[in-house]
């Protein structure tokens, strides 16, 4: 079955350890997808996967190009692409130029969720010193998404989740210590 | 906001009356991607409506041009993934050394970055001189500046670096003249290309090679596109030629898989034995 919901977490500089810390949060029986951008260099491509998996025990896996989205599992978007999903739930890869400088763009990713979860989708932005992001976020907003971002008083970096406050009323502002905890709550109901 | 974004329908609409009008079947390309693309398209030419750039598509063929060159994907580089070439070296290259005529087909080549890669690899291994390298794009317009050999200076840096990660031991500079903002590549390079357009969708195979490759193209092909895109990669491969694809893309789940062995880590299958 295809899933309703998607979880897409954007991070930047600073963000590596909050999205450790969140991983942790997120255990069997979560009820969505969960689509990780963090910008990188391409250096340390796979070792990212490797640490990831050791935090948590749902399946991490980096996107190939027309991977199925599935519930419960956690996708990485791969270093030097673009990700895009289509209407059948799939995953498709990009190599277009770079949005802010940045291949993986997380706008790019927020807007392509946006047109196909509309309001099933979440987002999250962590720390980080690019403007990357804002306007995908305010696209989110517009079609009914849930917008969400790391307080910047508490982000290493605080200059993008800033980004979006300065930009839109981002739906919630939550501190670095109460993000995990968020996360979780996402994956419950009546929430 | 609704009114000014470009939907799938609309799209889906678009494609049908290029197919009609030009000849050329967008249909099977991944819809988000193209939908990026289209969209970027409409809002940079600044059009009021979805209704006016779709006239203007279906009746001005200037326009159907310019549509052509900005939603195809152009982005490419000099030894992009520097282990992937390092393979190329180490590995295919003394294979096709075997060989008393080398052909390869740069398949959706872009400006043709990868082709003078591969130019200098294989005057690198001596080869060079009994080889031929075909490039070949769905946009014209990258064929034209493929041609040329020049490319802005400011990527050498880059390139260079490249050069070294895949195991290149010379003065990667001795490979080009610098003038101003531009690097003119040696024209003993682009003496063993032949650039031309070819559109992988519609159009047929027209040489047998050893070798060809297909980076990041594929990428933006529907399983069924990619799968017939295959099948002429095949039949325009001699036995025990090798395909390449880019580095998140795959045989595995295509109709000629079980007639492929891939080569080591890197994207690269050898064809083992011809279709029954």
């Amino acid at each position: 079955m295809k899933p309703d919901k998607l979880l897409v977490i954007g991070g930047s500089a600073g963000s590596l350890q909050v999205i450790l810390s969140l991983l942790a949060a997120i255990g069997e029986g979560f009820p969505m997808p969960v689509l990780i951008l963090l910008h990188r260099n391409g250096g340390f491509e796979s070792s990212l996967e490797d640490i990831f998996s050791s935090r948590t025990s749902l399946p991490i896996r980096e996107v190939e190009e027309k991977d199925p989205l599935r519930a419960g599992t956690i996708y990485l978007c791969p270093a030097d692409y673009h990700v895009l999903l289509e209407k059948d739930h799939s995953f498709s890869l990009d190599y277009s130029e770079r949005v802010h400088f940045s291949r993986p763009s997380i706008d790019v990713t927020f807007r392509s969720a946006a047109d196909i979860f509309g309001p099933g989708l979440i987002c999250l932005l962590l720390s980080g010193g690019n403007s990357d992001g804002a306007e995908g976020m305010q696209y989110v907003q517009e079609r009914g998404g849930l917008t969400a971002v790391q307080d910047p008083a508490t982000a290493d970096v605080p200059y993008m989740p800033q980004q979006v406050i300065n930009r839109m009323k981002v739906d919630f502002i939550v501190p670095t210590d109460d993000i995990p905890r968020f996360v979780r709550q996402l994956g419950e109901p009546h929430k | 906001m609704e009114n000014d974004v470009i939907r799938y329908e609309d799209v889906e609409l678009l494609l049908n009356d290029l197919h009609e009008r030009y000849g050329y079947d967008f249909t099977e390309y991944s819809k988000a991607s193209l939908q990026r693309r289209i969209y970027r398209l409409f809002t940079l030419d600044k059009f009021p409506s979805f209704a006016e750039f779709r006239y203007r598509l279906q009746t001005d063929n200037y326009y159907f041009r310019r549509f052509v060159e900005e939603i195809t994907v152009n982005v490419t580089e000099m030894l992009r993934d520097p282990s992937f070439y390092r393979t190329l070296r180490t590995t295919i290259l003394p294979v096709l050394a075997t060989y008393p005529f080398i052909r390869i087909w740069h398949a959706g080549c872009s400006t043709g970055e990868e082709v003078y890669s591969m130019a200098i690899l294989l005057k690198e291994a001596g080869l060079l001189h009994k080889s031929l390298l075909y490039g070949t794009d769905i946009n014209p317009q990258v064929i034209d500046k493929a041609r040329k050999g020049i490319f802005p200076v400011s990527q050498m840096q880059k390139y260079s670096e490249n050069y070294i990660q895949s195991g290149g031991v010379r003065d990667f500079s001795s490979y080009y003249t610098a003038n101003y903002h531009l690097a003119k590549f040696d024209s003993a390079l682009t003496a063993k290309m032949i650039f031309s357009t070819h559109n992988l969708v519609s159009d047929f195979s027209f040489n047998e090679f050893q070798l060809i490759l297909c980076r990041n193209t594929l990428i933006y092909f529907e399983r069924d596109l990619q799968s017939k895109v295959f099948r002429l990669f095949d039949y325009s491969l001699e036995n025990f030629g090798y395909l390449a694809l880019g580095s998140k893309e795959s045989l595995r789940f295509s109709p000629i898989a079980d007639r492929y062995r891939q080569v080591g880590k890197e994207k690269i299958w050898r064809k083992t034995h011809e279709a029954g």
